[in-house]
């Protein structure tokens, strides 16, 4: 798998910082500017302008052919992507919550994934699911689950994270150019924060890690809301001297293992920070490659952070305490360096 | 929204042969069109049984015999381009849609020649290029798929319609509803075509549907009918109908064709749900031959027409059976192939 970098926003457009709920609207205006048969479909995607405010100003400028709001009725949204995916259409389907994504699962898992395959290869479904997810919002146990892993053990499907705006736009693009059915999970507590979004045309592309972070003591594998808590993890450390590194996988699948095993085999060490319930996360499976492939390099168990094993809690402390926060990956490190620092 | 309003009359009894002036509207192309499709899906099926029991080939066969008027009917109504979803019981929609017995036949023994290369089976044919869009081993899963085709055909106002085929058993299923809401809430180029074959494995569509399923177009706002789905002629003319109706872009309707399967629910069936003389009453309104009668009385096609289009039917069945037979087994190097496009 070749490995790269984003490009570095160019000097003159370096300035222009967007909210990744705006980076991932102009993605989906741009694809739709550039190819009249990817169309916007979901709950309240078009007066309502999307419930994140992705879709916001969509539908006054392109009209209901194009930003098409459905009632609530998840199964017949996933279904509507694939019909219309399988009949020359290049749809974007939005659930509100990822959370929902239960009532469409037989769509998704059985109909989505399943087709090209069951059908020997005839079958092309160019189809993006969008769905956001995650905690920091409050909304408890039925609006901020992170189920990323379900999908991701799923073959037939491409399972995409974004952490920047920067990241969220080229990966949005990439997904909708797709002749696969991609599920690009947006984390809610990131949609309104800010960063660098170049002018003009880029594309971030699947299935490739970013290193968002580098260093030589440990690396943290991480993707999503996460990637902040590991950076602001890494940045505390530095002041101790220890130099953490930050691997921002992007994709679930295909997982990026090159960069990972690279970044592992520098540092030895590795903490797999991720979101979701951490028993049988998706981090499990990083946690299992790294020890698979890179065992001879390591110094440390694989440690993994993630969250605790109950429904999210409403209330504030409890809904904060379940889930990883810039301390707990702090702690993490320090236990993968133990005595060594 | 359309108002509610009956897309055909009922009012014939069940075993009249009468075709109420349809067949005169059919040309004689079209009739032998009609007779060879349900004869392919007869003798394809049956041809089916016999490998199967031969073990010569494994899984799961659902045999569509007895209910070959409602997906010939609905099909001859059919453009070309149009689009079907179809169900787990889909070798008839997939033959009515005009699929090669070859294909389908070495699909069914796992070969690489067939419809799939072997990964898909009987429950899993298609032919998107004949706008099949797949057999389905979910019991109304095709139903919003269907819709998203319908919605793909308004919004690249391509003129083309989607028949959503399934069962009495999906009339309970969530998808149903969400499917058959969101076409006609969008008004879409939809057609829904249950075929009530009785029973779902063992469990009668009574026991199953609160209410008969056809009542449900009222709840939708769209037109239904109930229909006598071993009526060719009523099968079609309703299809014809309901088919126009959404190409004009009046949206969708809701056709319940009452059928029966004269076989099992599988090759393994536990027989006991039944009685043979329910069977029989059934069997003795065969679709296929009520059409022979008709035509036959109409003098539009003699014995010669049928006995010319049943060799070449045994000639088409005996090269599927023996270009199955002949066909390699995929290898396995193709385990992880096609899952993606690369």
């Amino acid at each position: 798998m070749a490995v790269t970098t984003p490009q570095a926003p160019a000097p003159e457009t370096a300035t222009r910082e967007i909210f990744m709920s705006e980076a991932l609207r102009e993605a989906i205006d741009e694809e739709m500017t550039r190819d009249p048969t990817v169309f916007v479909v979901g709950e309240e995607v078009g007066v309502w302008g999307g419930a994140y405010a992705v879709t916001q100003g969509l539908l006054e400028k392109w009209g209901p052919d194009r930003i098409v709001d459905t009632p609530i009725a998840e199964a017949a949204i996933a279904g509507l992507g694939i019909g219309a995916a399988l009949t020359g259409s290049r749809p974007i389907a939005e659930f509100m919550y990822s959370d929902f994504m239960g009532i469409a699962m037989d769509q998704i898992v059985n109909q989505a994934a399943k087709n090209r395959y069951m059908f020997g290869g005839k079958a092309k479904l160019p189809l993006t699911y969008r769905a956001p997810f995650g905690a920091g919002t409050g909304n408890a146990a039925q609006h901020t689950q992170s189920l990323e892993a379900w999908f991701a053990h799923v073959p037939g499907l491409k399972v995409i994270t974004a952490s920047t705006p920067y990241d969220a736009k080229g990966l949005l693009k990439s997904a909708i150019r797709e002749d696969n059915v991609v599920i690009m999970f947006e984390h809610k507590a990131i949609y309104a924060m800010r960063g660098h979004v170049p002018e003009g045309e880029y594309l971030v592309p699947i299935g490739v890690a970013d290193v968002k972070r580098e260093g030589d003591d440990v690396s943290v594998i991480t993707y999503a809301r996460q990637t902040h808590h590991a950076l602001e993890a890494a940045e505390q450390l530095a002041a101790e001297g220890i130099s953490v590194e930050v691997v921002d996988i992007r994709s679930l699948y295909p997982l990026d293992t090159d960069t990972v095993l690279r970044s592992v085999r520098k540092t030895h060490r590795a903490v797999v920070l991720y979101e979701a319930v951490r028993f049988g996360g998706f981090g499990a499976e990083i946690a299992s490659q790294i020890q698979e492939l890179a065992f001879d390099d390591l110094d440390a168990p694989v440690l993994r952070v993630g969250a605790a094993h109950a429904p999210v809690p409403f209330s504030e402390p409890l809904e904060n305490a379940s889930f990883p926060d810039t301390a707990k990956v702090v702690e993490a490190i320090r236990q993968s360096l133990q005595g060594v620092y | 929204m359309a108002e509610q309003q009956p897309v055909s009359t009922n009012g014939r009894a069940g075993g009249d042969d009468a075709s109420n002036g349809v067949l005169e509207k059919l040309t004689d192309d079209q009739l032998r069109w009609i007779y060879q499709i349900m004869r392919r899906i007869r003798r394809f099926e049956e041809t089916a049984e016999e490998a199967f029991r031969a073990a010569k080939m494994r899984g799961a066969l659902h045999f569509y015999i007895g209910e070959e008027a409602t997906a010939t009917g609905v099909c001859a109504a059919l453009d070309d381009g149009d689009f079907i979803t179809s169900t787990h019981r889909g070798h008839g929609h997939c033959i009515a849609k005009g699929a090669r017995m070859d294909k389908m036949m070495a699909e069914l023994f796992g070969r690489t020649t067939g419809y799939c290369g072997g990964k898909g089976g009987s429950m899993h044919i298609a032919d998107i290029e004949l706008g099949n869009l797949g057999a389905n081993g979910i019991v109304g899963a095709g139903i919003p798929i269907a819709t998203g085709a319908a919605l793909g055909s308004k919004l690249r106002k391509d003129g083309k319609v989607t028949v959503a085929f399934f069962g009495d058993g999906a009339g309970p299923t969530g998808a149903f509803h969400e499917g058959v809401n969101v076409a006609a809430t969008m008004n879409l180029p939809a057609v829904f075509v249950c075929e009530n074959n009785q029973y779902g494995m063992a469990t009668h569509a009574d026991f199953a549907n609160a209410a008969p399923i056809h009542n449900r177009g009222a709840a939708y706002g769209i037109p239904s009918a109930s229909i006598d789905g071993n009526d060719l002629f009523e099968v079609y003319a309703t299809a014809r109908e309901a088919i126009d109706r959404a190409r004009r872009g009046e949206g969708p309707t809701l056709i319940e064709s009452r059928t029966y399967r004269h076989k099992g629910h599988t090759v393994l069936d536990q027989k006991n749900y039944r009685t043979k003389e329910e069977i029989a009453e059934w069997v003795a309104r065969d679709p296929i031959e009520r059409f022979v009668r008709a035509v036959n009385e109409s003098e539009r096609l003699d014995e010669d027409d049928f006995q010319a289009i049943d060799g070449q039917i045994e000639r088409e069945i005996e090269h599927a059976v023996a270009f199955a037979e002949a066909s390699p087994w995929p290898t396995v190097d193709v385990i992880e192939r096609d899952v993606y496009v690369e």
